[in-house]
């Protein structure tokens, strides 16, 4: 049944995913949500690299990549996480415009 | 006895004292400092004395020649292989020499300071700086490598700074010390450029090697240094003339002799430092360092040199007749002097009999030593007891001052060249030479010696005779011409005036460091003792009693008077140069372009920079947002480039 749906769809649904993923991480004003995006990103990656696993390149190289990035994400997350509620602690506010003591 | 640290300590006691008196004295031990420097400069005097007579006597002399010893080298920094800069000793008749009449002499004017200084605000910091001339001059002298000798050559300027610029607070002392540092440190900056051409050419800065490397015509450094050259004179010549003008300026050689009459605003014991053992022999002694380099690879110089010398000592004779200040009139004799030694190492060839200029050269350093520091001890005492530098306020102090009085006579003499006084050997000999090999300088040099009789003894009838004294200092009526201590340092130096001329130079001190058999020269005798007798019963005519014969002929030459007492008016010319033609000329001419030229460059630089900078610094918005947007459209940009280049 897959085989009737066209690889380019994939690719669309991917792109899509990818730039929905950009546009939040661009211009949320919260650092979860700034995440989420980000996770979003990650998503459609992973979306390709089965997509072209599966109708390019069939062996077990783009699945194994795709777990990875996963295992990669999760630590991710848990970095951001930590990083979010130091910065809370501090400046009391999750907003990325806040956070610009970094500016000239 | 010759071994490293006993030689060491010769040069290293000056040195601790001059820390020691710095550091701990000056603070606790205000008038005790004079007496530790007095005895740890015995304790040098008495070790040179001891090294001068083992190297003479015992081990200096191998296979009929005096060998140079070196029983300390350490390398300190290395340029390159075989050109560094040690530290090291030499010892040759002529360093042997220097050490003893350096720390002797400095050990008198330290015996004489007891009493001449006393009371001065500060007694110790002079007594410091004292030490530290000395440990210069000793480091100079028996310094084995060139670039060790530019380093004492420097600190002896440095010291010479000091002490001419003790008395701080008077501007003209400031001036003259500033003088003295300046017109030397010219010189030196020839000296240090000969050094690196020299250098450069032998791949050596050990003297030794050095004289080995540029003596000896085969050698590829000789050729290097005679073959390359600078309009048309090789460049081994330049080296060495360049060497030669820090010895001038040193030496107080003219054109560079400016600075010497001014230096006497020191205190009277430093100028007889200066002009005896320290500072302006430093010159001569460069010279006779590096004679043989001159007189086998360079003998036109080295009769540059002669002219050089013999016309600055005529020149300063002539000055010195019409002077009217005690120690300017010895200022003056002191450069012709000087300027006899220079002319004789002139006259001079390496080896055997025709070397004799150099013995003799060394020779009248020798004597010089003594009974100019004789003459400036004594006028020391003069100008103690009248409190004046003009010889108008004098007169007359024979009978009240009859050691001192008896002690100048004898400088007199001395220096006029009346045997069997010690200046009448060394002279001879100078002249002898001179009338062997260059019958021009002998002719100068023997008009020369009837000069220095007649102002010396000019100086003489006017400071002990002429008039009865009378005090302009009521309140110091009773007071001797001193104490013990200023009287004990003259009465030994009258000694060495009236006996160092027995010492028979050319059996220890030669070119080559063979001893040879000097000739007398009956004829070259009597016209020169005759001149100076001639001369002194002239200044006898002219000065004995108060008369109006000297006023007489000298306005009768008024023009020439005038132009001797104006000091030739070098002194307004180089007033000139410098002011005029240096300052407002060239010296405005960079200095307009410094301020516009080079600022405005770097101010435009630094306008642009700064304006560049105002502008791009939003782009640092610490927004982490911002960023992504830059970095994701960046990405898409390379992406967009990529497709349409068709990788």
């Amino acid at each position: 049944m897959i085989d009737q749906v066209p690889l380019t769809h994939i690719l669309f649904l991917s792109t899509a995913l990818f730039f929905i993923g950009a546009y939040g991480f661009l211009t949320r004003r919260n650092m979860i949500t700034m995440l989420m995006s980000v996770e979003l990103i990650l998503n459609s990656v992973n979306i390709n690299l089965v997509a072209f696993n599966r109708y390019l390149h069939p062996n077990i190289d783009g699945v194994i990549f795709t777990l990875f990035i996963i295992a990669i994400a999760a630590a991710e997350a848990a970095v951001a996480i930590a990083i979010i509620i130091s910065l809370y602690r501090k400046i009391n506010s999750i907003d990325p415009e806040q956070a610009d003591e970094l500016k000239y | 006895m010759l071994n490293a640290s006993t030689l060491l300590l010769i040069p290293l006691l000056p040195l601790l004292s001059f820390l020691f008196i710095s550091f701990i004295g000056k603070k606790y031990l205000p008038t005790l400092s004079g007496t530790i420097s007095v005895l740890v400069l015995s304790a040098s005097a008495i070790l040179s004395l001891a090294v001068a007579y083992n190297y003479f006597f015992v081990v200096g002399m191998t296979n009929g020649f005096y060998q140079a010893i070196i029983p300390m080298k350490l390398e300190w920094l290395r340029f390159s292989p075989g050109v560094s800069i040690d530290m090291g000793i030499i010892l040759d008749p002529i360093s042997v020499m220097m050490l003893v009449v350096v720390t002797f002499i400095s050990l008198m004017v330290h015996i004489y300071s007891l009493g001449y200084m006393k009371g001065e605000e500060r007694f110790a910091v002079y007594y410091s700086f004292l030490d530290l001339f000395t440990f210069s001059m000793l480091g100079l002298v028996i310094a084995s490598n060139l670039f060790q000798m530019y380093f004492f050559w420097e600190l002896v300027g440095v010291s010479s700074y000091l002490l001419i610029g003790y008395y701080f607070t008077k501007p003209s002392a400031v001036a003259a010390a500033k003088k003295a540092f300046i017109v030397t440190r010219f010189a030196d900056l020839g000296f240090l450029i000969g050094i690196l051409v020299l250098s450069f050419h032998s791949g050596t800065l050990d003297i030794q090697t050095l004289i080995a490397r540029l003596t000896t015509s085969d050698t590829t450094f000789y050729a290097s240094a005679t073959f390359t050259g600078f309009m048309g004179v090789s460049s081994l010549t330049w080296g060495l003339a360049l060497v030669f003008i820090g010895g001038a300026g040193k030496s107080a050689m003219f054109p560079l002799h400016i600075w010497l009459p001014d230096a006497m605003e020191g205190p009277t014991p430093v100028s007889a430092l200066i002009h005896a053992a320290t500072m302006v022999v430093a010159g001569v002694y460069l010279v006779a360092r590096l004679f043989p380099i001159y007189a086998i690879s360079s003998p036109h110089l080295l009769e540059l040199i002669g002219y050089i010398g013999i016309i600055s000592s005529a020149l300063a004779a002539i000055i010195a007749c019409t002077q009217t200040d005690i120690k300017r009139v010895l200022a003056y004799s002191t450069i012709s002097q000087i300027g006899y030694m220079l002319a004789s190492l002139g006259v001079s060839t390496y080896g055997g009999l025709n070397g004799e200029g150099f013995s003799a050269s060394m020779f009248h350093l020798f004597t010089h030593a003594f009974f100019k520091a004789l003459l400036f001890l004594c006028a020391g005492s003069v100008i103690h007891y009248v409190h004046s530098n003009e010889v108008r306020d004098m007169g007359g102090l024979r009978k009240k001052m009859p050691i001192t009085h008896l002690c100048f006579l004898l400088a007199c003499l001395a220096i006029a060249g009346i045997p069997p006084l010690s200046g009448f050997f060394s002279k001879e000999e100078i002249l002898a030479a001179a009338f062997a090999h260059n019958q021009t300088i002998f002719y100068i040099a023997w008009l020369t010696a009837g000069l220095t009789s007649f102002y010396m003894f000019r100086l003489y009838f006017l400071t002990f005779w002429n008039k009865d004294y009378v005090s302009h200092h009521d309140t110091h009526e009773h007071h001797s011409e001193g104490s013990w201590n200023m009287k004990l340092p003259l009465i030994i130096l009258m000694l060495g005036a009236v006996g160092a001329g027995f010492v028979p130079f050319h059996h220890l001190i030669t070119s080559d460091g063979q001893p040879y058999e000097s000739e007398f020269h009956l004829n070259i005798t009597l016209m020169a003792v005759g001149l100076s007798l001639f001369a002194i019963i002239i200044a006898t005519i002219f000065y004995r009693k108060k008369n109006n014969l000297s006023d007489k002929i000298s306005s009768s030459i008024s023009q020439l008077y005038d132009f001797a007492y104006h000091k030739f008016y070098f002194d307004e010319v180089y007033q000139f140069v410098t002011q005029r033609i240096l300052f407002n000329t060239i010296g405005a001419l960079s200095s307009w372009f410094d301020k516009n030229i080079v600022n405005g460059a770097v101010n435009t630089t630094a306008f642009i920079t700064e304006a560049f900078s105002e502008t791009i610094k939003p782009l640092q918005s610490g927004k982490v947002q911002g960023y992504a947007l830059a970095f994701l459209f960046g990405i898409l940009g390379l992406i967009a480039i990529l497709f349409f280049f068709n990788f």
